[in-house]
């Protein structure tokens, strides 16, 4: 099979290698530490986040010999990261969006109407009469406003 | 005559112990199959007795607390418990490895595990229902299951640890695949029931865990209270349902996914041709396994998401199609100008054919924004889940199940008596759900106890199929049962099939293989490869 | 089985035809878990990501609480942690099992530090009550909700702390089986895959350090 082509062989890395990641590790550690402590407005996180990917592929790249390996576990690895982006990103086209089209009102929910058995008249009036329910339906009352 | 042979997997070693602590897939598999169909039964049970109550408007036996109790156990025991194992756990494990020619899954102790794991699983959902039930329904969906007084915290930690049987199983097939198929056994020579498996695989293997952590939050929300989902709290309860769906969405993916791969075999084997654009219905399993990502949304249609995420996921969801439209069209395909032999499964394959499509374009209507919003949370939803998971998964289990039952046991079961049985359960089947569509598109809702007369004569009739389908299923359970004792041993090859299981003997000896197969030809080469059924030359 | 099976090693499955194709199972294995683990912390990083755009106000001025000094040498021990892990595993490739022993307790020992400056930090906010949803009862944060703050603060600290201390069970186990002489350059999967473990627990911290303690 194609993917049982290494030797039996273990890949030795040389001892420089991880004590150099190791170094830049720590020191991109100091950096994200100090760079918290100046404000860059808007960009504060990415900056953070920014030195947090570096940091994460080094780890991964180095460390978990993922830059050696068989690309296959890189490719597991990246398609974690990319459906856990999918996750947050359309979750919040919902949670940032929401009454973007309709403007919902917040208030009470009404008190609901309690009843055995539809009146004789059963237009679409008189039902939202004898539940005393505006036909307005714009009049939306639920809170999902953030 | 077919004899069988003298040692196999079932009478190498004897005991309970050696079944219970066995680490053979094939054993494995036996094991999940008597522990998914126990609870496929007791699932059944609800599903009767739920019928049963809605014969008439009013209340029959039970009352309405009851009643939501009986609709939340059949749902969460059918999902959790029956139709997501189902066929990976009992057919996958049976099939998979000697279909790549392995002797084993790659970890068998892993595989051992999960079934334990599965059992523990089991008994807490048990436990739920003897500790005043549950009345959630079986998406759990809060603020009402963080209030409730009934015990949704077993029943959550139940399918919370069924979610790590469910990976385990799917890591292990995916290492299989990977790594043990046998010589000559190339990608796209394995059977395109060992893509769908590992497709399924995939998905298992991505959404378990989210739904992991989501019952975690849930468990956590109701026992401490950290204001996660509770509106009181600032909390969002819609953002339960993203969590939720992210998981249950590529779980519907996971149930019928492994019913279109057995699909896929069966219907090349019993035509005796050449399976119609292989690499496509491959490719497809694939992809629908990534779309089943994108969707999730269009359960939540009317949840109060925001109207641009509804667009989207309305968009998306109509993508699901396309796979599934190719492979619905190349199964067709397939059957054209083959030589098909009306045998049972090739009946459950016809029978899956024209419930699935009609489940799958129902789901087409659905996921329609505006058509959804009338048909939202009615029975025209519950009957379009039941035609994509009954008339799909279910039927393609009960025909793999036929397929393989021979090769399972090493004898056949009453060919009559089981085409009897299919041809009761899709009457019985559409029968009961035909119906549920009209109601639905009348506006009859779904999980309502009570209901409004004119519904009566649809309710009635819907009651009656479910009886018809009971009488198939209890059938079904004596023939098969018999066939353990008297049936005629099947030989080898009894559908004149060319994969890997078929050329070994039935049952298949302890380690399958006495040298390790080499794969000279595709798996459905019936234009080049004579293969005779061992039932017709005697 | 056909091939001859002279040279078959003890550690070697049945199932499997050579060592090289066991440890390649193991490691696509072990890869996979790796993968659902991402994908279990994955949810509670969709739940701080939608909270903290709900109000970022209030997450920014929450995290001014947590002890960046404390948080920052956390995240050095981890750092360092994986650094001795990975030699640990340089040191069995090339057979020195003394050197891989000290190198495991080393590990050990730092994760065993982290553990000990977390349970500084937790004892603190639970004495000024910086505590998740109900429990929430300081007063000194302004904003919307700030309970949810530290709900998001304890689950995923809280699910991180839990595979450290898992993380600590199975070193300690692989320093008893190092020492008993069960590892060689031939087979050390399972110091390999603890390796894996190990390094995404500490990949993990990279992202919640400065998520919490430094931009809130």
């Amino acid at each position: 099979m194609t993917e049982n082509t290494h030797t039996n062989e273990p890949h030795v890395l040389p001892l420089s290698i991880y004590l150099g990641i190791g170094s830049i590790l720590i020191f991109l550690t100091a950096g994200t530490v100090y760079a918290a402590g100046i404000d860059f407005g808007a960009y504060n996180l990415l900056i953070a986040m920014a030195i947090a990917t570096i940091k994460a592929s080094l780890v991964a790249m180095y460390f978990m010999h993922l830059k050696y390996d068989n690309k296959l576990y890189l490719l597991l690895f990246l398609s974690a990261i990319v459906f856990l982006a999918i996750f947050i990103v359309i979750t919040m086209f919902d949670t940032l969006r929401r009454g973007d089209i309709y403007e919902i009102k917040s208030g009470a929910i009404r008190d609901a109407v309690i009843y055995d058995s539809l009146p004789a008249d059963t237009t679409t009036h008189a039902i939202a009469d004898s539940l005393s329910i505006s036909t307005d339906t714009t009049d939306v009352v639920i809170d999902t406003t953030h | 005559m077919n004899k069988m042979p003298e040692t196999h997997y079932l009478n190498c070693k004897k005991g309970i112990k050696s079944w219970l602590t066995t680490v053979d897939h094939k054993r494995i598999g036996i094991l999940y199959l008597l522990s998914i169909m126990f609870f496929f039964f007791v699932g059944g049970m609800f599903a009767v007795l739920l019928r049963l109550e809605l014969l008439t408007p009013d209340k029959l036996y039970i009352d309405s607390d009851m009643y939501n109790q009986f609709f939340t156990l059949h749902g969460a025991i059918m999902i959790f418990l029956f139709i997501i194992p189902a066929i990976p756990a009992i057919l996958g494990n049976f099939i998979l490895p000697i279909m790549i020619g392995a002797k084993d899954v790659a970890f068998p102790r892993l595989n051992l595990a999960s079934w334990y794991i599965y059992m523990v699983g089991a008994l807490f959902a048990v436990f739920s229902l003897v500790a005043g039930g549950v009345d959630t329904g079986w998406t759990f969906y809060t603020p009402y299951s963080t209030t409730t007084s009934t015990s949704v915290i077993s029943i959550t930690l139940g399918a919370f640890i069924l979610g790590f049987s469910s990976i385990c199983t799917g890591l292990n097939f995916i290492v299989t695949v990977h790594k043990l198929r046998s010589p000559g056994m190339t990608w796209f020579k394995m059977p395109l029931f060992v893509w769908g498996m590992y497709a399924t695989a995939l998905i298992q293997v991505l959404a378990a865990p989210v739904l992991g952590i989501t019952l975690l939050l849930l468990i956590i929300e109701r026992v401490v209270g950290i204001g996660i989902f509770d509106p009181a709290m600032g909390g969002d309860p819609v953002l339960y349902q993203h969590f939720f769906w992210f998981y249950s969405h590529p779980a519907v993916y996971i149930m019928i996914l492994p019913g279109m791969a057995i699909i896929s075999e069966m219907i090349t084997a019993h035509s005796h041709k050449k399976i119609f654009g292989y690499k496509a219905i491959a490719y497809s399993s694939l992809g629908i396994a990534f779309a089943s990502f994108i969707v999730w949304g269009h359960h939540m249609f009317t949840s109060g998401q925001s109207e641009l995420a509804a667009m989207i996921f309305s968009f998306l969801t109509f993508f699901v199609a396309i796979p599934s439209g190719i492979k619905v069209f190349n199964w067709v395909a397939t059957l054209y100008k083959g030589s098909i032999a009306f045998t049972t499964p090739m009946l459950y394959t016809l029978a899956f054919l024209f419930l699935f499509s009609i489940g799958g374009l129902t789901g087409i209507f659905l996921g329609a924004l505006s058509v959804d919003i009338h048909l939202h949370d009615t029975y025209f939803i519950v009957a379009h889940f039941h035609y994509v998971m009954v008339g799909g998964t279910v039927i393609a289990f009960l025909g793999g199940l036929h397929h393989w039952w021979p090769k399972m046991w090493g004898r056949m079961y009453n060919e009559t008596l089981a085409k009897i049985s299919c041809g009761l359960i899709f009457v019985g089947f559409n029968m009961t759900f035909f119906t549920q569509f009209i109601m639905g598109a009348q506006g009859m809702p779904r999980r309502y106890h009570l209901y409004d007369e004119a519904f009566r004569p649809f309710h009635a009739f819907s009651t009656y199929g479910s009886w018809v389908m009971a009488v198939g299923f209890c059938l079904m359970a004596y023939y098969l049962i018999r066939s353990l004792y008297n049936g005629k041993p099947a030989g080898n090859n009894p559908w004149g099939a060319l994969t890997h299981e078929w050329q070994i003997t039935s049952p298949p000896p302890e380690h399958n293989f006495e040298t390790i197969p080499i794969t000279d030809h595709g798996p459905y080469d019936y234009d080049k490869v004579v293969a005779k059924s061992t039932l017709t030359e005697n | 089985m056909s091939q001859s099976h002279s040279d078959h090693p003890e550690f070697l499955q049945h199932h499997f035809s050579d060592a090289e194709q066991q440890r390649e199972s193991a490691k696509l294995g072990m890869w996979l878990f790796l993968l659902t683990e991402i994908l279990l912390f994955g949810g509670l990083f969709v739940f701080y990501a939608i909270y903290r755009s709900w109000y970022p106000e209030m997450f920014i001025n929450a995290h001014t609480v947590l002890d960046v000094t404390m948080g920052t040498t956390n995240t050095i021990v981890l750092i360092t942690s994986s650094i001795t892990m990975a030699l640990a595993i340089r040191s069995i490739q090339l057979g020195r099992l003394k050197q891989t022993v000290w190198y495991l307790v080393s590990t050990f020992g730092l994760a065993g530090t982290f553990m000990v400056v977390k349970y500084f930090e937790y004892a603190h906010k639970f004495h000024l009550g910086q505590l998740p949803g109900h429990f929430y009862t300081f007063t000194g944060i302004e904003g919307t909700n700030p309970h949810v703050f530290f709900s998001a603060y304890f689950l995923m600290t809280g699910l991180h702390g839990i595979h450290v201390f898992v993380g600590m069970c199975l070193i300690l186990w692989l320093i008893v089986k190092t020492k008993q002489g069960k590892f060689s350059p031939q087979y050390y999967t399972h110091i390999e895959m603890t390796g894996l473990y190990w390094h995404l627990v500490d990949l993990i911290w990279i992202f919640l350090f400065p998520l919490f303690y430094l931009v809130g």
